[in-house]
């Protein structure tokens, strides 16, 4: 199959300072993320997982502007939950099925729900509950905005649509952020997808903006504005990241050529941020590595979940 | 498990030329590759099923490598799927569609069920429908509560419908074919942990146990102790829960002297009772066996069917052993309460019998 490269900038620019909680939520995730692949690979997880390495920037982004928000994450949704909840306790013990799981071993690493917080397996159920809580929210004149997190391949179902033309109808604030990482499972975007996600969204009449930049503080220049008017205006909104998906779609099932990878690599955020604040880089990465490491250790060492089958 | 020696007094023991073991994938795989060189209009799609993918369970690897044209990688939109498959159906070509997880099958039930099926006889006359969706199903590998399911109780009942199981018993190249020969829709459930298994063949199971195709409708198989025609139980399954009813027959023989027969039907709706009621031996206690989760199940089904047909023979009700009524959790060792398990189905039998 012809793969061509997701449009990118020329040369990837350096990327501007981030404060040390930004810092540390992107390292907190990578390496989290990393420790599962680890833990994969010395036969301690079972399962499957898909982790986001190369598109941490996009919840951390976001989280200033979601304090009280509903966000709706999807299969690979690690990050979402870490940059919303600073629980890597909490996360890991679900996926590894130990004692003080999220939702105590049942949902793994598809399928968390915790207080504004829910993710699930199967592809574009989410966009439409978003319009039900959207509902919710806008009939009770509370001040809050729903989040779905989708890829790019998931608008190949249906239920998208559905679920847009609703929000568009009843203008309900509804933030659809999608994360193009230019491939769904091991299926170029081009290859799924028949115009664009821009198209789409103009068709139901919803704004829609595309960002490349992997800029933190860009992004959030750019996306003040728009999402304050989702929440004040109850206008929804597509918001789609042109992003890299590093690593395998879930673990050892990448296919793609050793150039795409590569372009993908040069878009690392980890690669480029060190250029920007070397020493900040070099302190806060040693020091969230070894929390990571820690927190390994202390879950791994705690007993099996408990849940009864069938009752809560 | 040993692997398949002939029997040492089989006359044809010292000319048997040994043949590796084929893996249930592989079979799959070569009986998909040998319908698409004999059937110029066969077409197959699905979520990544393209090389070097080859599918998430890679059944259909090096399909689109020789046939481009007929072997579509999909956009997430298993509706679309169906209905694509439907429209091919219709126009007279025969579809192979691909449901990544049998639990997303939910979303082309509509195209399955309203559609496709329904197509065969609600204009007056019977149209031709050559439709397959085949669905990974099964758990036991810690994936969660949406990809583990096995959704089969689901699509029973529905007319022109037929629903068939993979069977480390029952080459596919045969299953195919008859589910193709139908010309009605047929969905084809094929337990995950089957695919790195491997295919039984020549009638031997293990050193215990031997198999042969049963006479008549719902193509079965028949596993039992080297051939012997008494035992004490009846096991019914399908396809997925073969190599667990098999330990749990190793064991019950070994431990406790409990002899069991193992029907497995490679047909599972609509249900053919007639070869069990052949085989039935007087006196013997039936247990149906499947992964489904609690209500409503294939296993109520057959034992509707086999309450009407032996009764009178029967010296207590069919049994019926499924996983709990509840969701599939992801932790391990949370999952294993809830499906059935080796166990699950020796200490069912021994209940029954004892
Ligand atoms: C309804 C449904 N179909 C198929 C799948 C299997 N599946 C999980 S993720 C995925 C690819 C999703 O691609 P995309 O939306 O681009 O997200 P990405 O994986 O790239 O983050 C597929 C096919 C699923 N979970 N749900």
């Amino acid at each position: 199959m012809a793969v061509s490269l997701p449009s990118a900038p020329p040369s990837v620019r350096p990327l501007s300072p981030l404060d040390d909680a930004d810092l540390d939520s992107l390292l907190l995730i990578r390496h989290f993320e990393n420790a599962l692949l680890d833990l994969f690979a010395a036969g301690k997880l079972h399962g499957t997982v898909h982790t986001c390495l190369g598109q941490e920037y996009i919840p951390v982004a976001l989280r200033p502007f979601l304090d009280e928000d509903f966000v709706l994450s999807n299969h690979r949704g690690h990050g979402h939950y870490l940059a919303q909840y600073e629980d890597p306790h909490g996360l890991l013990a679900e996926i590894m099925g130990r004692e003080g799981g999220v939702c105590r071993g049942v949902g793994g690493s598809q399928h968390v729900y915790r207080e504004r917080f829910l993710s699930t397996g199967v592809q574009g159920e989410s966009l439409s509950v978003g319009c039900g809580l959207a509902l919710h929210s806008k009939r009770r004149g509370l001040p809050h905005l729903v989040v779905a997190y989708i890829g790019d391949g998931t608008w190949g179902e249906g239920a998208v649509y559905e679920a847009l033309n609703m929000a568009a109808l009843w203008r309900l604030p509804l933030l659809v952020v999608v994360e193009n990482n230019g491939i769904a499972q091991s299926t170029p975007t081009q290859v799924q997808m028949a115009g664009s996600v821009a198209d789409r969204a103009a068709a139901f009449g919803i704004d829609h903006h595309r960002l490349e930049s992997i800029d933190i503080n860009e992004i959030r220049d750019v996306l003040a504005d728009p999402i304050a008017r989702v929440r004040n205006e109850h206008r929804p909104l597509v918001v789609e990241f042109a992003t890299h998906r590093l690593g395998p779609h879930s673990k050892g099932d990448d296919t793609r050529p050793a150039d795409v990878l590569e372009h993908a690599r040069r878009h690392d955020w980890y690669r480029l941020y060190p250029q920007t604040r070397p020493e900040q880089f070099a302190a806060r990465d040693a020091r969230i590595r070894a929390r990571v490491e820690s927190v390994v250790q202390e879950v791994e060492a705690r007993s099996p979940s408990v849940w009864e089958a069938g009752r809560v | 498990m040993s692997s398949p020696a002939p029997a040492p007094d089989a006359p044809d023991a010292v000319m048997a030329v040994p043949t590796a073991p084929v893996r249930v994938a592989d079979n799959l795989n070569e009986a998909l590759h040998a319908l698409f060189a004999a059937d110029p209009h066969l077409f197959l799609l699905g979520e990544d099923v393209v090389d070097p993918y080859g599918g998430a369970f890679k059944i259909t690897k090096g399909l689109s490598g020789a046939h481009p044209d007929r072997v579509l990688a999909t956009p997430l939109s298993e509706g679309g799927i169906v209905g694509v498959a439907g429209g091919l159906a219709l126009a007279g070509d025969t579809a192979i569609a691909e449901m990544m997880f049998s639990d997303f099958a939910t979303l082309c039930f509509d195209q399955l069920v309203n559609f496709a099926s329904k197509s065969v006889s609600m204009y007056g006359r019977r149209i031709p429908m050559r439709l397959v969706v085949r669905c990974p199903v099964g758990g036991n590998r810690g994936y969660g509560p949406t990809h583990s399911q096995s959704p089969q109780k689901h699509f029973i009942g529905v007319p022109n419908l037929a629903l068939f199981e993979l069977s480390p018993f029952h080459d596919n190249h045969a299953v195919l074919a008859r589910m193709i020969e139908r010309a009605e829709p047929c969905v084809f459930f094929e337990e995950k942990s089957l695919y790195p298994q491997r295919m039984f063949t020549g009638g031997v199971v293990d050193d215990l146990f031997t198999f042969a195709p049963l006479a008549g409708p719902g193509d079965w198989a028949r596993i039992s102790v080297g051939g012997e025609e008494d035992y004490d139980c009846l096991l019914i399954a399908p396809g997925g829960l073969a190599r667990r009813c098999l330990g749990a027959m190793r064991e019950l023989l070994m431990e406790d002297e409990i002899s069991c027969q193992l029907l497995v039907p490679s047909q599972l709706y609509p249900f053919e009772a007639g070869p069990v009621v052949e085989e039935f031996a007087a006196g013997a206690r039936i247990v149906v066996v499947e992964e489904g989760v609690a209500g409503g199940t294939w296993g109520t089904e057959v034992a509707a069917h086999l309450h009407d047909r032996l009764w009178s023979q029967l010296r207590e009700p069919v049994r019926l052993v499924c996983s709990r009524d509840s969701v599939i959790p992801a932790a391990p060792h949370l999952e294993r309460e809830v499906l059935v398990q080796q166990d699950t189905i020796r200490d069912a039998v021994r209940r029954t019998v004892r």
